[in-house]
C-alpha cells in the first residue's frame, strides 16, 4: 500500500507559478477573475505565498508553494458532520463533493488555509468548456474543494499497473504541479517505497534542511519542504518561515 | 418587602386574559413594524439561498461570520427560560410566578431562531435539511459523531423538546380556563389543547409532579447546551478558540444575557398589557439582585479567559489576544463589552432605588445584551481574522447588507412570535398567579404584620 507524499525544494523554486496554472487546468478549478481576488475568494488548490526578506533596497523575494498538506492526523476530518472529508488508506485527504453540505468547519480548522469554498456557481466561458478534464468532477456552488494529489492520475496509474499484472513502479507518474514545474522543485511519490525520489529526498533531507509547515501542531503533514540555501547570508536567518 | 394587592380569582382571570380578547394599539404597531422587518428577513434569506453564500461578506479565512455570532447570542438568550422557571421552581422562589411563562416562551422562540442560523448558513441548505434532518441511515452514510456539529443539533433539539414539553405542561390548566370562557373556533382550539383537563385532585397532582420532574430533568440539558455550543469553537485549532474555559464561560454568559432579556420582556409586558398588579416592582428588585450575582460571575470568567490565554505564554495565542485587546477596532469593542456588560448595569443594580425603577431596569438590561452581542463577536471573529502565520490570508471581515438584514430579522422574528403567542395564550401563567395568592399569608410579628408564604410540601 503506497503512502503518497510530496517534497518541495524551496532552493529550486523560482516562484514562476506554473504549478498553480497546471493545477487549475488539470483539476477543473474555476477561473479566478479579478473580482474573485478582491472578494478574497480565489480558489487555488496550490498557491504561491510570497514573502519579502530584508529591507529595501537590499530585499529578496521568497516563495512557498502551498498545496494541501494531506496531514496524517488531519484536523479538518473529524469536524465534518457528514463524512464529506476523510482519509484514504493511501494517506490522501479526500473530499466527497456530493456529501458536502458546506458547513465550512473544515476550512476553519485547517491552519494551512488550503480548503476552498465555492461561494458562487463556477462558470466557464464557452470557448473553455471543451477544455475541462473529463476525469475530474466539476464542483457546484456551496461545496468545499481542495488538492487531491491528482487522485485521477493516482487511480489511472494503479489501474494500468493492475491491468498489466505488475506492481506500481516508483515515480511512474506524477501530479500536474510536479509535472509542470520547470525547476523540478516539486517531487511527488510514494513515501514508503525506498526507490522513489520523494522517499530518498525525505530521508536525506530530514537532518539537513527538511521541515514541514506548522509541524508543531502535531498533524503530521505529508508535504515536506527543503529550506532555501542562500550562500550570501548566514543560515540562521532563513529559519523565519519554519513551522 | 412584598407589597400585595388583594385580588380576587375572577379579577386575576379577567385581567390576565385581557390580551387575548382586546388588542392594544401598540400591539398593532408591533405586528406591522416587526412584520415589515420580517418580510425583509424572508427576502434576504431567499436571496442568499438563491444566489449562494457569495452575497455575504464571508471569505477565506473568515468562513464564519455574523450568522454564527448571532446563533450563539440567541442560544444564550434561550437559557433564561430554564434559569427562571426550572431553577427558581425547584428552589421555590416565589417571585418567579409572573415571569415563568414569558421566559419559557422566549426560550422556545429564541432556540428556533438560533437553529435557523446554522441551517441557512451552510453552502447547500436543501442538502442540510434533506440529509441531516432526518439522517438517512438506510444509505449507510452515517454522521460523524466525532465532530461538534453533530453534538450541537442533538443538544439543541433535546433542549427544544424538553422546554416545549415543560411549557405545555404548565399551559394545560390555563387552556382549560380559556376553553370554559370562549366560543367559536377559539373554543375548539382550547378544547383540543386542554387535553380534557377538569382540574380534579389527580390531574393537579400529576401536573405538579410533571412540572417538577421536567424542571429536574432539564437542568443537565441546561448546562450541556451552551457547553456544547462552546465546543463548536473550543475543539478547533484556532488560537483563542481552543480554550477549556469556554464551556462554563459560555454558560454563565448565556445566563447573564438571558436573564437580562427576561427583564426587558417583563418591562415591555408591564407597559404593553398594563400588568402592574402582577409584574410588580418587587419582581424587578428580586431579578436585579440575581443579575448582580450572575453578572459578576460572568465578569470573572471573562477575565479568566484572558488570563488563561496569557498564562501559557504561547506566541500565537498571545498575539491574537494582543490584537483583540489593543488594536482598532477591537480595543473599542473590549471597552464596550466591559462598560455595557458590567460597569454600567451592575453598579446601578446595587441600589434598590434603581432596581425598583422599571425604566432604569429596562435600559440596563438592553445595555447588557448590547455588550453580550459584542462579546460573542469579540470571542469568535479575531481568532479567524489572524488565524496562523499566513500573513497573506489575514483579512478583515465586513458583513454584507444581506447578513445585517438577517441579524435584524432574527430579532423581529422572536418579537413577532412572542406577540402572536400572547394573542393566543395568556402571557402570564394564570394558575400559578392564583396559587401564589393562595400561598400568601400574613403573620403577626410583634406589632407588625409581615407578608409570608406558607407551603405544604
Amino acid at each position: 500500500m503506497p503512502r503518497w507524499g510530496m517534497v518541495i525544494d524551496l532552493d529550486r523554486c523560482t516562484g514562476c507559478g506554473a504549478c498553480v496554472v497546471a493545477c487549475q487546468a488539470e483539476n477543473n478549478v474555476p477561473i479566478n477573475t479579478e473580482d474573485v481576488y478582491h472578494q478574497r475568494r480565489a480558489i487555488e488548490w496550490i498557491r504561491l505565498e510570497r514573502y519579502w526578506e530584508g529591507e529595501y533596497p537590499d530585499i529578496k523575494a521568497r516563495y512557498i508553494p502551498v498545496p494541501c498538506m494531506h496531514c496524517e492526523n488531519a484536523p479538518c476530518e473529524p469536524v465534518c458532520p457528514v463524512y464529506a472529508t476523510y482519509h484514504t488508506s493511501e494517506g490522501i485527504n479526500m473530499q466527497v463533493y456530493n456529501r458536502c453540505i458546506g458547513t465550512r468547519y473544515c476550512s476553519i480548522n485547517c491552519q494551512w488555509h488550503v480548503r476552498f469554498f465555492n461561494f458562487w456557481e463556477p462558470k466557464w466561458p464557452d470557448s473553455l468548456k471543451n477544455q475541462l478534464n473529463p476525469n475530474v468532477t466539476v464542483r457546484s456552488r456551496g461545496v468545499m474543494e481542495k488538492c487531491t494529489f491528482c487522485i485521477q492520475r493516482v487511480v489511472k496509474a494503479e489501474h494500468q499497473a493492475k491491468l498489466e499484472g505488475r506492481e506500481l513502479q516508483a515515480d511512474e507518474f506524477t501530479t500536474a504541479c510536479a509535472q509542470a514545474c520547470p525547476a523540478e522543485a516539486i517531487v511527488f511519490g510514494d513515501l514508503d517505497n525506498p526507490n522513489s525520489r520523494v522517499a530518498q529526498l525525505v530521508n536525506s533531507a530530514v537532518n539537513e534542511r527538511g521541515y514541514r509547515l506548522l509541524e508543531d501542531l502535531g498533524t503530521e503533514p505529508s508535504v515536506y519542504y527543503l529550506k532555501k540555501v542562500d550562500p550570501e547570508a548566514p543560515v540562521e536567518e532563513h529559519s523565519s518561515h519554519e513551522g | 418587602m412584598q407589597e400585595r394587592h388583594q385580588l380576587g380569582e375572577e379579577a386575576i382571570t379577567r385581567e390576565l386574559f385581557r390580551p387575548l380578547v382586546s388588542t392594544p394599539a401598540m400591539m398593532w404597531v408591533g405586528f406591522i413594524g416587526l412584520g415589515a422587518v420580517l418580510a425583509i428577513f424572508v427576502f434576504a434569506v431567499s436571496w442568499m439561498v438563491y444566489w449562494g453564500l457569495g452575497v455575504t461578506g464571508l471569505h477565506r479565512p473568515n468562513m464564519w461570520g455574523f450568522m454564527i455570532v448571532n446563533f450563539v447570542f440567541w442560544i444564550g438568550i434561550s437559557h433564561a427560560g430554564v434559569m427562571i422557571s426550572a431553577i427558581l421552581r425547584l428552589t421555590q422562589a416565589e417571585w418567579r410566578r409572573p415571569v415563568t411563562r414569558a421566559a419559557e416562551v422566549m426560550t422556545i422562540f429564541s432556540l428556533m431562531t438560533a437553529m435557523l442560523h446554522p441551517v441557512i448558513h451552510t453552502g447547500r441548505p436543501w442538502r442540510t435539511l434533506y440529509w441531516v434532518f432526518p439522517y438517512d441511515f438506510w444509505r449507510n452514510i452515517w454522521p460523524d459523531i466525532r465532530g461538534p456539529l453533530v453534538w450541537d443539533p442533538s443538544a439543541i433539539l433535546t433542549y427544544l423538546t424538553g422546554s416545549t414539553l415543560f411549557l405545555y405542561t404548565t399551559l394545560i390548566p390555563d387552556m382549560a380556563l380559556a376553553r370554559d370562557r370562549t366560543t367559536g373556533w377559539r373554543h375548539v382550539l382550547y378544547t383540543i389543547l386542554a387535553l380534557g383537563w377538569r382540574g380534579n385532585e389527580r390531574q393537579w397532582k400529576m401536573q405538579t409532579i410533571a412540572g417538577f420532574l421536567l424542571s429536574g430533568l432539564i437542568l443537565p440539558v441546561f448546562v450541556s447546551v451552551h457547553s456544547i455550543v462552546s465546543w463548536d469553537f473550543a475543539v478547533s485549532l484556532v488560537p483563542t478558540w481552543h480554550a477549556t474555559v469556554f464551556a462554563p464561560y459560555f454558560v454563565i454568559g448565556a445566563i447573564h444575557s438571558g436573564v437580562s432579556a427576561v427583564v426587558t420582556l417583563m418591562a415591555l409586558m408591564r407597559w404593553l398589557f398594563r400588568f402592574e398588579n402582577y409584574i410588580r416592582l418587587e419582581h424587578f428588585d428580586a431579578i436585579g439582585r440575581l443579575l448582580i450575582a450572575v453578572g459578576t460571575g460572568w465578569l470573572w470568567f471573562f477575565l479568566l479567559d484572558i488570563f488563561f490565554a496569557i498564562y501559557p505564554q504561547e506566541a500565537r495565542e498571545l498575539e491574537i489576544m494582543q490584537f483583540r485587546l489593543f488594536d482598532w477596532p477591537f480595543n473599542v469593542m473590549t471597552a464596550l463589552i466591559f462598560i455595557f456588560g458590567y460597569f454600567i448595569p451592575v453598579p446601578i443594580w446595587v441600589f434598590q432605588r434603581f432596581r425598583r425603577n422599571v425604566k432604569i431596569m429596562f435600559w440596563t438590561s438592553i445595555a447588557v445584551n448590547v455588550g453580550m452581542w459584542a462579546e460573542r463577536y469579540w470571542l469568535i471573529k479575531p481568532g479567524l481574522m489572524r488565524k496562523y502565520e499566513w500573513t497573506f490570508d489575514w483579512a478583515w471581515y465586513r458583513p454584507s447588507i444581506v447578513e445585517i438584514s438577517i441579524i435584524m430579522g432574527s430579532f423581529a422574528l422572536v418579537g413577532f412570535l412572542l406577540l402572536v403567542f400572547s394573542k393566543i395564550f395568556p402571557p402570564i401563567s394564570v394558575w400559578e398567579e392564583k396559587e401564589g395568592v393562595h400561598f400568601a399569608q400574613q403573620l403577626q410579628v410583634g406589632k407588625r404584620r409581615v407578608n409570608a408564604v406558607i407551603r405544604e410540601f
